[in-house]
């Protein structure tokens, strides 16, 4: 019985993060802040569900699944990827080196920087570029 | 030692295949095991060229406590976030664009720390400097920007680096 509330619960807070971070989209009204509510408040959302999930796995069926761990894992390997394309390509299409704060010792953020190479390190390959 | 090193170049990310393996299948056989091993131990020779240093860790059990900060900073930063999105006007908002120095160095590390700094508090990181030596994080809501600094320095950063380098 008790679990069963907990699982209701989990949902619960499951839907309501997930409510408030797509009324965030709508809400915002730039778009580097538009970023901020998908980006967290999907992550409760999602964790939710996932947690209620494994409760019903233990409580209901008898057994630990341990796939709701490896979906969490995912999701926070790949949130933050997803999030840094959106914020480049909103910096390539809207900003310009004098919008932004400035970048320290290295003058240019990376995104503006098209002439010098990058810091990631060196490979044997050949040094092919686009753009 | 080196022809050992030529063939398993990531030891770790060997043990985190075989681990990922034996999760996704989630039955605990042999038979997963050995199979996973062997994703283990191939994937990490055949991606060799796209990674070519070796990743280095100094303390790898601060990791735990890491993830455990960075759990709870989550929770935390969903209900804050949530909050704002909720009851604070659009015109009350400061969103506010941060730069944060890197004392870091290894790029796993400021992958890791960039990462970090996308899932916590009102914060998204946006970009890296040319050189790699500043983030560029944007803050949600931050009447004062140099704190929010100071805080991603102190609360993540010195972990990492005491994790890393």
């Amino acid at each position: 019985m008790f679990s069963e509330y907990l699982i209701a619960g989990f949902l619960i807070m499951a839907g309501i993060f997930g409510f408030v971070g797509s009324f965030g989209l709508l809400k915002l009204d730039d778009p580097m802040s538009r970023l901020h509510a998908p980006t967290k408040a999907t992550t409760l959302g999602v964790g939710g569900v996932l947690l209620a999930s494994m409760v019903h796995g233990f409580t209901v069926e008898g057994h630990l699944s341990l796939h709701e761990v490896m979906i969490t894992l995912f999701l926070f390997l790949t949130a933050p990827v997803t999030a840094l394309f959106i914020a480049k390509v909103h910096i390539h299409r809207h900003q310009t080196p004098e919008s932004l704060p400035k970048a320290g010792d290295d003058i240019k953020w990376a995104t503006h920087d098209v002439s010098v190479e990058t810091a990631e390190p060196k490979t044997d390959g050949p040094d092919e570029r686009h753009g | 030692m080196n022809l050992l090193r030529r063939l398993v170049p990531h030891p770790i990310l060997t043990l985190l295949l075989t681990l990922t393996w034996v999760l996704l299948t989630s039955t605990w056989t042999l038979n997963s095991l050995v199979f996973g091993f062997l994703l283990g131990l191939l994937i990490p020779f055949l991606t060799q060229p796209y990674w070519p240093h070796q990743m280095r860790m100094k303390k790898p059990l601060k990791i735990a406590a890491y993830i455990f900060i960075v759990l709870y900073d989550i929770v935390v930063a969903n209900v804050v976030v949530a909050r704002i999105v909720v009851f604070k006007p659009n015109r009350k908002r400061q969103p506010a664009w941060v730069t944060v120095p890197l004392d870091l160095l290894t790029p796993e590390a400021i992958t890791v720390l960039a990462g970090t700094i996308t899932m916590t508090p009102g914060t998204v990181s946006a970009d890296i400097s040319s050189g790699g030596h500043a983030l560029l994080v944007h803050c949600l809501d931050a009447p004062d920007p140099d704190a929010v600094r100071d805080e991603i320095k102190q609360r993540y950063e010195r972990r990492l680096k005491e994790i890393f380098e």
